[in-house]
């Protein structure tokens, strides 16, 4: 129930309808419940709404500190 | 992305995953909250990697299917029994939770009433629209995940004054139960994963309790199989440093204020109730209902529902005690053998995240 997706907004309109890309499919979304999107932002999507906004910088970080602990040697 | 789910890394986070669970003292027993959690965990066999470094992970109430009590789908029948002209809309799995008076798909509907699959609730509103002479009911399930386009869904029915449309709410949220786990003490706990989407509406302020109140570690987990690791270490590393906390190791997605908008909605549409929870039993102000302002699309004010809190389950399921975390399914006596994917006894083995079917499909012994 609550999985949810990662995808791309490919068109936004002034009602806050608009589509995204999922895994090369388009599918409809509202985006109602975020403050600011644009097209090629991505964005987690459930039961047809864009509820949170991906942030590119922050996912830079976890993947370091994941290659960070995943090296760290044994002590 | 393929990076949270290369084996290198994967192997890398269970190595200093398992000199931490050293430090701690193995078993180190923690609790995924949420059942898409337990999906990732048995999907990709992090199970028995995690249990050989020192870490036993338990599924905890993170379902909204499976603990929402038959009575809600016994009220939903019942109208649809009643009322010859209802189309009733629901999320799929709801549609085979199983009760005394069978499932909203096996069910002997009157004649004429309809049940509708749905991804989204906003499909529900343009049924609504297209059916002027009859009534839609949405059956909405959810978490605070779901909640907000819900609550959105029945603001936008108020806006146009959709006359036809009425929403049942089995709406949870999540703290609560949490709070309810470790004051029973029934299961030992050192640490939990926290929801992903839920806290991605909620924030992480709510879950703080748990550290302040019960001393207990914890982080926001996200769903590739690195983000569930990262998240088990850090929890490890808090227990380690004696500094309970809520982390936050799903920053892409998760800000610590949640989405304030959503949250904002909810509050406008929604308020608190006191719920019953499947095995959980009554928890205070666990559960949202519809506002009064907006009751006019509250079906269980519009078609005078009872919601019986008394209805039983059926003999034998012990789904009650899967979602309490103290009994992990396949030590339940009817898994696997009376109770299937293809028959199920129970909503734990009909929700594609109820802890019993992603056992079946992933971990059967």
């Amino acid at each position: 129930m609550c999985l949810a997706v990662p995808a791309k907004i490919v068109s936004l309109d002034e009602s806050r309808q608009g589509e995204v890309d999922y895994l090369g499919t388009r599918v409809k979304a509202n985006f109602m419940l975020l403050e600011e999107a644009k097209p090629g932002d991505w964005v987690i999507v459930h039961a047809g709404f864009a509820i949170s906004r991906m942030d590119e910088e922050e996912a830079q970080e976890t993947l370091s500190l994941l290659r960070e602990l995943a090296s760290a040697q044994d002590p | 992305m393929k990076e949270f789910r290369d084996r290198k890394v994967l192997a890398g986070l269970l190595r200093s995953i398992g000199r931490r669970a050293e430090q701690v003292g193995p078993p180190v027993r923690m609790m995924e909250v949420c059942g898409t959690h337990t999906m990732t965990i048995h999907r990709f066999g992090l199970q028995p990697l995690l249990e050989k470094a020192g870490v036993v992970m338990t599924s905890g109430p993170g379902c909204p299917v499976c603990i929402t009590p038959d009575a809600y789908h016994e009220a939903a029948i019942g109208l649809m029994t009643r009322r010859p002209d209802t189309i009733l809309a629901t999320f799929g799995d709801m549609t085979r939770v199983p009760t005394r008076q069978g499932s909203l798909q096996t069910a002997i509907p009157a004649q004429g009433s309809r049940l509708k699959i749905v991804y989204s609730p906003q499909e529900v509103l343009e049924t609504a629209r297209q059916n002027p002479g009859r009534e839609v009911v949405f059956f909405g399930v959810g978490f605070e995940t779901t909640i907000p386009s819900i609550a959105l869904t029945v603001k936008q029915a108020a806006q146009e004054q959709l006359s036809n449309f009425s929403v049942l709410s089995a709406l949870w949220i999540i703290p609560p139960p949490l709070r309810a786990i470790l004051e029973s003490g029934e299961v030992r706990l050192q640490g939990f994963l926290y929801p992903g989407h839920v806290s991605a509406i909620i924030g992480l302020r709510p879950y703080a309790f748990v550290a302040e109140e019960f001393g207990l570690a914890g982080a926001v987990a996200g769903f590739e199989p690195a983000d569930i690791l990262l998240a088990v270490s850090s929890v490890l590393d808090q227990i380690i440093r004696k500094k309970p906390a809520v982390a936050n190791e799903y920053s892409r997605v998760v800000r610590e204020e949640g989405n304030p908008r959503a949250r904002a909605l909810m509050e406008e549409v929604l308020e608190l109730k006191d719920a019953h929870w499947r095995g959980l039993g009554l928890i205070p102000k666990s559960g949202l209902k519809i506002k009064d302002s907006f009751g006019a699309w509250d079906a269980e004010k519009k078609h005078g529902l009872k919601l019986d809190p008394g209805s039983a389950e059926l003999p034998g399921c012990r789904c009650g005690e899967v979602l309490r975390g103290v009994l992990a399914p396949p030590l339940c006596g009817l898994f696997g053998r009376k109770c299937r994917p293809e028959s199920p006894l129970g909503p734990c083995m009909v929700s594609l995240e109820g802890a019993c079917l992603v056992y079946y499909k992933y971990s059967r012994p």
